[in-house]
């Protein structure tokens, strides 16, 4: 089939190179810091330095008064009108007005004329606090008589969701093995190297604008508009650079977002702001750490037949897309395998840390880390190699899962098989030397979510009189490559190359609205929305050919930048020159337009029941590891990925953002964790926050993608959902591993040497407190 | 305002007289005082390498690096790179090419730190390659795509016979 459709595209399915790359490597790529505009005044904020704590007073007079300052404001300059993303869970104000939640909130700013003295300024504002107490701990927190975070939230219970499909009574009871275990999981952040940074405009037109390295510019534009009070036709976002995503604020409307044009408005002048990596690290916006309680039932030939989950997650102390995040976990609990019976008890829960919100697979990499490091665990009890039981448990194509998934593609056994194949996992697994060892772990992920609010996609499409093409969209390229692939599919369709297509960045002035890019929607839903416009466009260029070569448009072809009949390929015309005829004895503007919306169809969150996405992707990862007995270090000698992405419209991006994805995910497995003592997080600092560096992953020779090409009908040209994916195995094959390994299994991360060594020690404790024969198994 | 001091930097083969405290970094004069943003700031701790120029051909953090150190020395920054011929250096074109760009903003730094290892040693081994590049994050891509990119730069800038 891949041979198929690589002959039948010109463009798609080839590596292109990123369209930014040129801009990119030669340092001309303008991001929001690098935006120096006549009089700008630089901002900073003061943030609290208690976990709660109410506020009494808050005094700018001296800070005002230092020379170089030119504005101060606080929370009452603002209307006290919260923000945020789901309705029901509008927590956020642009700075705190009587109390604040966490270490790091958000308090007051200033604008000077340097950031030197906006700092010092920040010295000078004196805020009385009445400190109150603080909890940590979701299980302190929902207890009787503990602090309350929020009025509108009882219990401090920050988001709930609860389901039932099957019956799992009746699963368990059909089952000839039951397991339960608990696994948590740790706060990781987003690590990406461009601190979020913005520079804001309030003009005496009253027109604001925000120049800022934002994913989703038209939720930024609304959530401005919310927590200022006023209409977002006031508001123009446009778009920079982005130094990396993730998710890690980039997608909302942040304070510093709200104090720049609220600096501006004071001062007539453009205000940036640029968070210090420090305050990058302490600030909200972070993986959410789970205690996941999993119980499944299983027959004796391996086949699954129940789970129970019960997640608590320490949600902080807002809510950021939290209700989403907890329904999520649960509706992903079983893919990639087949669970008739499922129930999911999930609780979101205030608590006075750093807030936590979407991060790269968001609430899915826990849950697939618990259930298929448990899997491993029921395989090795029932005498199945680890392969084999996820072989038995599949989900196959035209499957629909308990909860109303529809699955179309799902090339799920073609990854394991795939895998099994590439990693050698049947010459290694159960043959490798001592402290060496081989680990499985899968997962999956949908291709954009059909939500409650904005989830359709639109695009619009220029093609101008030198032939060239302008390609309009709200989807932003983050660096994961939209801008290439969104700009191949107009030129397939287009029959021009992709240098032929420019693709500006979001400015909600002159850009199509859309949610942005999150949840792996972009190439999906924006790709089927640019592929429609430029069949518009096709379309309405067809017709003035055909009016201009007296042809029908039917028999029309576009490709080469050429139009020209299928049935006598003597008759065609050059693009460059259809379009000028068009505009100069037509008027014609060739302005093509296409939307995508995946249908009508919504999830009732209440039930959980609901077909979340269009299209959804399996991923099986192998990895091998090497642990150091001494040390509990654990090294990663090779990696092997198989993920069924429909068809790869771009390889080469796909296999970077896949294996960009699976390192990731390596951090969070074996380094990465956001150490909070009481609220204050102890390593806000890329020297004790530790990321993956060069030389902590396996050789090129010993690491491999594998694209399983399906053909998804609802996907443009058969893609789907590429990279986000590929990440959700990872840690259960990074603790499957360790165990094949040393025999220690790691049911909480991250999986580092301390942890490591004492899991090793405790096992030998146990050991040799039994029968000394158990010496054998070292 | 006191503090001051008249400097002389020799920037990409210019000459620059800037007026700096002396506390100054070289990253905050390169981009503040001079306009030269393709020095990227992140961590501004030495961690990230984003900030990376070559001084005398060796890649420095310019972060931790005053500018009145840098007086008398030969400064290069990516937008010196490709200066003498408007077209793209080997190594940009490689980074471009093998995918090893993705949100690129460690890119100006990697591709500088590239350029100073391939002076010191044109062909490079791959465990070598990841030694060189060890101070610089990126989280987009897992280093794979860089690591192909640089070893694609030697390979043919070893066949242009360019240094």
């Amino acid at each position: 089939m891949d041979e198929e459709f690589r002959n039948e595209y010109n463009i798609l399915g080839r590596p292109v190179p990123k369209k930014d790359g040129w801009l990119k490597v030669s340092g001309q790529a303008e991001y929001a810091d690098d935006i120096f505009l006549p009089g700008m005044l630089h901002g900073k904020l003061l943030r609290s330095p208690h976990p709660h704590a109410r506020i009494l007073n808050v005094d700018i007079s001296k800070a005002a008064a230092l020379a170089g300052v030119r504005a101060v404001v606080m929370g009452k300059d603002f209307p006290g009108l919260k923000y945020g993303n789901i309705p029901q869970t509008r927590d956020y104000l642009p700075l705190a007005i009587d109390r604040v939640r966490y270490i790091g909130e958000e308090v007051a700013a200033v604008a000077a004329i340097d950031e030197d003295t906006a700092e010092e300024a920040l010295d000078l504002i004196r805020v009385d606090y009445e400190p109150l107490s603080a909890i940590f701990d979701p299980e302190d927190a929902v207890q009787l008589g503990a602090p309350q975070l929020h009025d509108h939230a009882a219990g401090n219970i920050a988001g709930h969701s609860a389901f039932h499909f099957g019956d799992v009574e009746s699963g368990f009871a059909a089952s000839e093995y039951i397991r339960e275990d608990v696994f948590e999981t740790q706060p990781i952040k987003h690590g990406m190297l461009e601190p979020h940074a913005c520079v804001g405009q309030w003009d005496s037109s009253g027109k604001i604008t925000l120049w800022s390295c934002k994913m989703s510019p038209y939720v930024v534009w609304r959530q401005l508009a919310m927590g200022l009070g006023i209409e977002p036709g006031k508001i123009r976002i446009i778009q920079t650079f982005v130094g990396g995503g993730f998710s890690g604020g980039k997608q909302e409307a942040m304070p510093m977002d709200f104090c720049a044009v609220m600096l501006s408005r004071k001062t007539g002048r453009p205000v940036k702001f640029v968070h210090t990596m420090e305050e990058v690290l302490t600030i909200g916006h972070m993986r959410h750490p789970m205690k996941i309680w999993l119980r499944t039932g299983v027959t004796k030939d391996g086949k699954l037949q129940a789970q129970h989950c019960k997640l608590t997650a320490n949600g902080g102390a807002y809510s950021s897309i939290g209700q989403f995040s907890m329904y999520l976990a649960g509706a992903m609990l079983n893919l990639p395998y087949r669970v008739p019976n499922i129930k999911y008890e999930a609780q979101r829960i205030y608590t006075n840390n750093g807030f936590c919100g979407a991060l790269r697979g968001h609430t899915i990499p826990q849950i697939c880390y618990a259930r298929d490091s448990q899997l491993d665990i029921i395989a090795e009890n029932l005498g199945f190699d680890p392969i084999e039981i996820r072989r038995r448990n599949a989900i196959q194509q035209g499957d629909t899962t308990s909860n109303g998934f529809r699955i179309t593609t799902f090339g799920f056994d073609e990854c394991l098989e795939r895998v099994a194949e590439a990693s050698k996992w049947h010459e290694k697994r159960g043959k490798l030397p001592k402290w060496r060892g081989i680990g499985v772990g899968c997962g999956s992920l949908i291709s954009g979510a059909r939500l409650m609010g904005h989830s359709a996609s639109a695009a619009e499409i220029r093609v101008q009189e030198d032939g060239s093409v302008q390609l309009t969209t709200g989807s932003t390229d983050v660096g994961q490559g939209a801008d290439t692939v969104l700009s191949m599919i107009a030129a397939e369709v287009l029959g021009v190359e992709v240098d032929d297509v420019r693709f500006p960045r979001v400015d909600t002035d002159n850009t199509p609205v859309d949610p942005g890019t999150f949840g792996s929607r972009v190439t999906f839903w924006t790709g089927n929305a640019v592929k429609r416009a430029a069949e518009d466009a096709r379309q309405q260029l067809a017709e003035m050919a055909a009016q201009k070569l007296r042809v029908d448009p039917q028999d029309l072809v576009f490709r080469d930048r050429q139009v020209f009949s299928r049935k006598d390929q003597q008759q065609r015309v050059g693009l460059k020159e259809l379009v000028r005829w068009g505009e100069f004895h037509l008027g014609r503007v060739i302005a093509g337009r296409g939307a995508y919306a995946a249908g009508e169809e919504l999830i009732d969150f209440r039930t959980g029941f609901g077909n979340l996405s269009p299209a959804y992707t399996p991923s099986a990862c192998v990895v091998e590891v090497e642990v150091d007995p001494e040390t509990g270090h654990v090294t990663i000698t090779g990696i092997w990925g198989a993920d069924d992405s429909g068809f790869p419209l771009n390889p080469l991006a796909v296999k970077g953002q896949v294996l960009g994805a699976t390192v990731m995910c390596i951090g969070q497995a074996l380094y990465e964790n956001l150490i909070r003592v009481e609220g204050k997080v102890m390593n806000p600092s890329l020297r004790a926050y530790k990321m993956p560096l060069s030389t902590d992953v396996p050789k090129l020779a010993d690491v491999e993608h594998i694209s399983v090409i399906t053909w998804e009908p609802s996907g443009p040209f058969g893609a789907k959902e590429a990279g986000e994916g590929a990440g959700t195995g990872v840690l259960a094959a990074v603790a499957n591993a360790i165990y094949d390994a040393t025999g220690v299994r790691m049911k909480s991360l991250p999986m580092s040497p301390d942890r490591i060594r004492f899991a090793l020690k405790q096992k030998n404790e146990k050991e040799s407190a039994g029968k000394g024969s158990s010496v054998a198994a070292e | 305002m006191k503090h001051l001091l008249p400097i002389t930097l020799r920037i990409n083969g210019e000459i620059h007289d800037v007026l700096v405290p002396p506390w100054r970094t070289l990253l905050e004069v390169l981009r503040e005082s001079l306009g030269l943003t393709g020095t990227k700031r992140s961590c501004q701790e030495g961690q990230c390498g984003t900030c990376t120029v070559l001084i005398d051909g060796k890649p420095i953090n310019s972060c931790l690096y005053l500018a009145i150190e840098a007086q008398g020395r030969d400064i290069l920054t990516i937008e010196g790179l490709s200066k003498a011929d408007a077209h793209l250096h080997q190594i940009q074109k490689s980074f471009v090419q093998k995918g090893g760009i993705q949100c690129g903003f460690c890119t100006p730094g990697l591709v500088l730190a590239t350029k100073a290892l391939l002076i010191d040693n044109p062909d490079p081994s791959e465990d070598e390659i990841r030694e060189a590049i060890v101070g610089h994050l990126c989280r987009c891509t897992g280093y794979f795509q860089i690591v192909e990119a640089i070893q694609d730069a030697a390979r043919e800038m070893a066949r242009q016979g360019s240094g």
